[in-house]
């Protein structure tokens, strides 16, 4: 570990030292803009003649519409589905054997089948008049049962989502190692866990300004959009246009998390009426609308049984794990991929001889799941995690001793595990081991033999994960949904007063892209960051890409960056070789200047001849010029696996059921960092959510489908009181595969800490015989374990 | 989340304020500080045909001690009471209770008046001025009336106002210095509203007591001949008599069915107790 270190310090990426490369804890560029209010986002965009869209949605879960009903007056400022001719409907169809097709309109044909499906669009000159008409348009429904529980949903005689399924599973999958050989183990522990269905809670929701030029037969769509390049693709598909009759540009965008990585049916809507009428349409999406009608997330549920021997040796898995997909497929991740992705992670981590797991996509009538950063990672790490510690139990062992156990170890990398996830590189245990010393778990345990003066108890839970990142073309065309990433590309182009634009197709709404790619290129060409663009976010402008999802953006485009300044660098330094009037092996292009024996040449100069005094270059130089595209693709593209060990230290009152965390400990191994201070940004911003999941986040719904948490004063989202001063311990272990052995680590922060927490409760609840296996953990299902286990314990008395 | 269209008024002093209520009948809504309102507004959930904005009547920012009684307008915001801009009569209850709720943001705007108003059984005035035995004064062009906070609570976010009818201003009696103050409130989260409260005000003295169980789903329960739940007398031990039984039995009557709800009912009462005597 420390020579891997030393050795990315102080002899690969010499620029580590000098405050700008590879490794700098730079900054951010973009907050000078962002801290400023600067920034623009899709609501801060004027359009002359810009009017605004409020949609009529539908106030109940299922229902047969036999009528829309428009008052005279407003008649021409409201559009149904029958107005909407040709636009067809929004299919994410996946590859994998089985599944079956949803079509969602864009607006609702013949049924709704979820509470804020859209119905109608109000056009007005203000959004407050586009609801006064959406307010008076009348809606004829007759109602049909709701489908609301993702395990009833499968049994016989419930109501059909989409009628000529025949059931309401979207998909099933089974994946099998030799179950048999565990069934004899004499550990077998057996739970029910599940995890609540949630709202991804950007800061800013999704928006759209659709505008349409006449000129250039164009329709140009702002969104607030992490895949704006995918959505040009979606929108292409449903309005029947060429790609290159469609423009997406996507601003500053204010957190993703997944939410805006979808097609939304408003983007087609909106893109339809501004071809129609002529003017710029918006519609921006409110926090009632994106509590009700919105993406959703993490609704899972697993009936799951570890076998383990008395050592706490692992000896295998078999689960059943059922995903509440929601209505509708989504396009392009599909209704599927949240599901199918549980048989495919749940063992983790871990080594093991056996494996079965069956999981189901359900159909429901609720907004459709999307994958929320972690995806399903944070379910499956959550489920997982609560049966080591059971397995623990069983054992009497010390939670973390039966980790350790059973991580696979460094020196097993790389390491493909049983269903075949290939973990580049990292040393697993100690992670653990680390968590373990950090947070101090003798003194814990001293302190709880002791008990709290103020009555509460106290509990440590430990947790790990892996985070698969920006897996590639082997790994989706497997899923065989609509995006399928192939080789990432960056443009990279030295300006006539050598400055460098860099054009790439991922996006930024919270990562930091424009500082860590300036980074990557300031690493190679040694060009000062000040002076690096990075231009993102417009399908005009940008090389093709599935965009930012996944935690590939670093990987994917930090290499892609890399490898077209390479190229630029190389082109030059032929031409600074001309000018030194050197034979070309004899230089070399070092910070920011080509040198010889004999002297030496800036970027800058280089950049000027070349654009501006091309009469000073010879006749034989090389005419390619100073700007290159160059595509990239790791080595490997089965993904970069990054992880992260979380200990977390709670109190939990057993009266009122409150939790809070006393101490909270990540001891991270992302590979080479390119900014460690952006890495612990995105591991506090994801530690926020995944508190969020641990303890206050839950939209539930009632029997007829209306989603019960529809302001934030019902969803509770984690703020600055809830969340922790964090302790952050960094290890790198490069990746073999990737430009300076980066991975991927967007999304871990909100993987680990419910399980983490959730373990802790359970610990400090474990003397009362209390357990819980649902998040987020409430007070109220806090006092209800203990109240049961109460009971239990007077019963047996 | 955009409000439907009503028309506007901001009358300069309580008559007009009060002759624009009658005029308007029930299609009248009033706004204060609208910590509330503006959110009900935004949602549609209200949809009044005429605002009136009182927040330009000065008599009700006043707060004054009249005969013995802390008078405080209806205006007066829940940030005046936590600064302690407002005389105080209970000895740091009311300003503690203040300084707790919601946000600074919410208590820069919040009145007392309007969360008194608003009757939601989660906020923390019905349930504390419940316990330290306040009264609320109401006018309306007919004339003025007096009544106890727990009479004018009827239910969830229903009060005793009549169309046209305004709360004024809130009589708070001074508190005895043989009593002592507790109250306990359970949030998921800081700012958020309770989802269970305990105000008591014991006096070991004069062997009395006012308990409230706040935050259930309708008014609080108030209990102002609380011997019972001190096994039938009020004395200097009290915390030790204090009977969660009792408690729990008046949380079971009052149709909470939720085994855990009432227990963090109760569990919270009991830490209000625990305050009053620590």
């Amino acid at each position: 570990m420390k020579e891997g270190a030393e050795l990315r310090s102080e002899r690969e990426f010499p620029h580590g030292k000098s405050g700008q490369g590879v490794g700098a804890r730079l900054p951010r560029k973009e907050d000078d803009r962002l801290m400023r209010g600067r920034g623009q986002y899709v609501a801060d965009i004027r359009l002359a003649g810009l009017q605004d869209v409020a949609f009529v949605r539908s106030p109940v879960a299922h229902a047969r519409i036999r009528g829309i009903h428009v008052p005279e007056r407003y008649r021409g400022s409201v559009f149904t589905a029958a107005d909407l001719v040709g636009i067809k409907p929004i299919r994410a169809v996946s590859g994998l054997p089985g599944f079956k097709i949803s079509e969602q309109p864009v607006l609702a044909t013949g049924k709704v089948r979820q509470v804020g499906e859209l119905v109608a669009m109000c056009l007005a000159p203000t959004r407050a008049e586009a609801e006064d008409i959406a307010a008076s348009v009348t809606l004829d429904l007759e109602e049909l049962p709701a489908v609301t529980d993702m395990l009833k949903a499968r049994e016989a005689d419930t109501a059909l989502v989409h009628e000529h399924w025949g059931d309401n599973v979207f998909l099933e999958t089974v994946y099998e190692v030799d179950i048999s050989a565990a069934l004899d183990a004499p550990i077998k522990v057996t739970r029910e866990i599940s995890t609540a269905r949630q709202c991804m809670s950007p800061l800013e929701g999704r928006g759209v300004v659709a505008t349409f030029d006449r000129r250039l037969d164009q329709l140009t769509l702002h969104s607030a959009a992490q895949m704006p390049h995918i959505t040009r693709s979606g929108l292409a598909e449903c309005l029947g246009m060429e790609e290159g009759q469609i423009r997406v540009i996507s601003p500053d965008v204010g957190g993703g998390f997944g939410h805006k990585g979808i097609l939304l049916p408003e983007e087609v809507c909106l893109s339809w009426l501004t071809m129609r009428n002529g003017h710029p349409v918006r519609w921006l999406e409110d926090r009632r609308e994106h509590l009700i009608a919105s993406s959703n997330c993490r609704e899972h549920h697993y009936k799951i049984t570890v076998y383990a021997d008395g050592d706490g040796t692992l000896r295998g898995i078999d689960c059943e794990a059922t995903v509440d997909s929601g209505a509708y497929s989504s396009y392009p991740f599909s209704a599927c991929l949240e599901a199918a992705q549980v048989a495919s992670i749940l063992p983790g981590p871990y080594k093991m001889p056996a494996y079965r797991c069956r999981t189901f996509s359900v159909a429901t009538n609720k907004c459709p799941i999307l994958p929320y950063r972690g995806v399903a990672r944070t379910g499956v790490c959550f489920a997982l995690e609560l049966m080591l510690d059971l397995v623990a139990a069983e054992a009497g062992l010390e939670p973390g001793e039966v980790r350790l156990r059973n991580l696979v170890r460094p020196e097993q990398m790389p390491f493909d595990n049983i269903t075949k996830k290939h973990f580049d590189s990292g040393d697993y245990p100690e992670a653990m081991r680390r968590a373990l010393a950090a947070v101090d778990i003798e003194a814990i345990r001293a302190r709880q033999s002791k008990g709290e003066a103020d009555g509460r108890r106290i509990g440590v839970g430990v947790s790990i994960y892996c985070e698969q990142a920006a897996h590639g073309t082997s790994v989706y065309s497997g899923w065989g949904i609509p995006m399928v990433p192939g080789h990432e590309q960056a443009s990279a182009r030295l300006t006539p007063d050598g400055g460098l634009e860099l054009r790439v197709g991922v996006h930024s709404h919270g990562q930091g892209m424009e500082t860590t790619l300036a980074q990557v290129a300031h690493e190679i060409l040694g060009i000062d960051v000040a002076r690096i663009r990075i231009i993102l976010g417009d399908t005009a402008m940008t090389p093709y890409s599935t965009g930012t999802w996944g935690s590939r953006s670093m990987v994917m485009a930090g290499g892609a960056v890399a490898t077209a300044c390479r190229e630029l660098g190389e082109r030059a330094r032929r031409i600074g070789a001309k000018l030194l009037q050197h034979d070309s092996a004899s230089v070399v292009l070092q910070n920011g200047e080509v040198r010889g024996v004999n002297g030496s040449v800036s970027i800058q100069t280089i950049a000027h001849t070349w654009y501006r005094r091309p009469q000073d270059l010879p006749a034989d130089v090389d005419p390619g010029g100073l700007e290159v595209t160059q595509g990239y693709k790791p080595v490997r593209d089965s993904g970069t696996f990054s992880y992260a060990a979380h200990a977390a230290l709670v109190a939990v009152d057993p009266d009122l059921g409150e939790v809070e965390i006393l101490d909270y400990v990540i001891v991270e191994d992302g590979g080479v960092l390119v900014n460690p201070l952006v890495v612990d940004g995105q591991i506090y911003g994801g530690l926020a959510q995944g508190i969020g999941t641990a303890l206050y986040e839950e939209m539930p719904f009632d029997a007829s489908g209306q989603p019960l948490a529809t302001t934030l004063a019902d969803y509770l989202l984690p703020g600055p009181t809830e969340v922790p001063a964090a302790r952050l311990d960094h290890m790198e272990t490069p990746s073999p595969y990737t430009q300076f052995g980066v991975k991927g680590i967007g999304e871990g922060g909100a993987i680990a800490p419910p399980a983490a927490i959730a373990n802790a409760v359970n610990d400090a609840l474990r003397p009362l015989g209390a357990e819980l296996t649902q998040s987020p953990i409430t007070p109220h299902r806090v006092v209800e374990a203990v109240l049961a286990a109460r009971a239990a314990e007077r019963s047996a008395a | 989340m955009k409000p439907a269209p009503f028309s506007y008024e901001r009358p300069r002093d309580l008559d007009a304020a009060l002759s624009m209520l009658a005029a308007s009948g029930s299609s009248a809504k009033i706004i204060a500080g609208g910590q509330s309102l503006g959110p009900m507004l935004n949602l549609r959930l209200v949809q009044p045909e005429l605002i009136v904005d009182i927040s330009g009547l000065a008599e009700l920012k006043r707060a004054e001690v009249s005969d013995g009684e802390l008078v405080i307008g209806a205006l007066v915001t829940h940030a005046d009471i936590e600064d302690g801009r407002t005389t105080d009569v209970t000895r740091g209850a009311m300003r503690a209770v203040a300084a707790n709720i919601a946000y600074r943001a919410v208590r820069n705007r919040g009145t007392i008046g309007g969360s008194l108003s608003h009757a939601d059984p989660a906020a923390d005035w019905i349930s504390a001025l419940a316990a330290l035995g306040a009264r609320v004064a109401l006018r309306s062009l007919a004339g003025a009336r007096m009544m106890a906070i727990e009479a004018f609570v009827l239910g969830a976010l229903e009060s005793a106002l009549q169309t046209g009818e305004i709360v004024e201003a809130i009589h708070v009696p001074p508190r005895a210095a043989s009593a002592h103050w507790g109250y306990a409130k359970s949030c998921r989260k800081t700012g958020e509203f309770a989802h269970a409260i305990g105000a008591v005000l014991i006096d070991p003295v004069a062997a009395s007591a006012r308990v409230v169980i706040g935050a259930i789903d309708t008014t609080p329960i108030v209990v102002t001949d609380a011997a019972e739940l001190f096994g039938g007398r009020i004395a200097a031990d009290y915390k030790q008599r204090f009977d969660i039984g009792v408690a729990n039995g008046l949380l079971a009557k009052a149709g909470i069915d939720d085994a855990a709800q009432r227990h963090i009912h109760v569990s919270v009462l009991k830490r209000a107790v625990l305050e009053a005597a620590a």
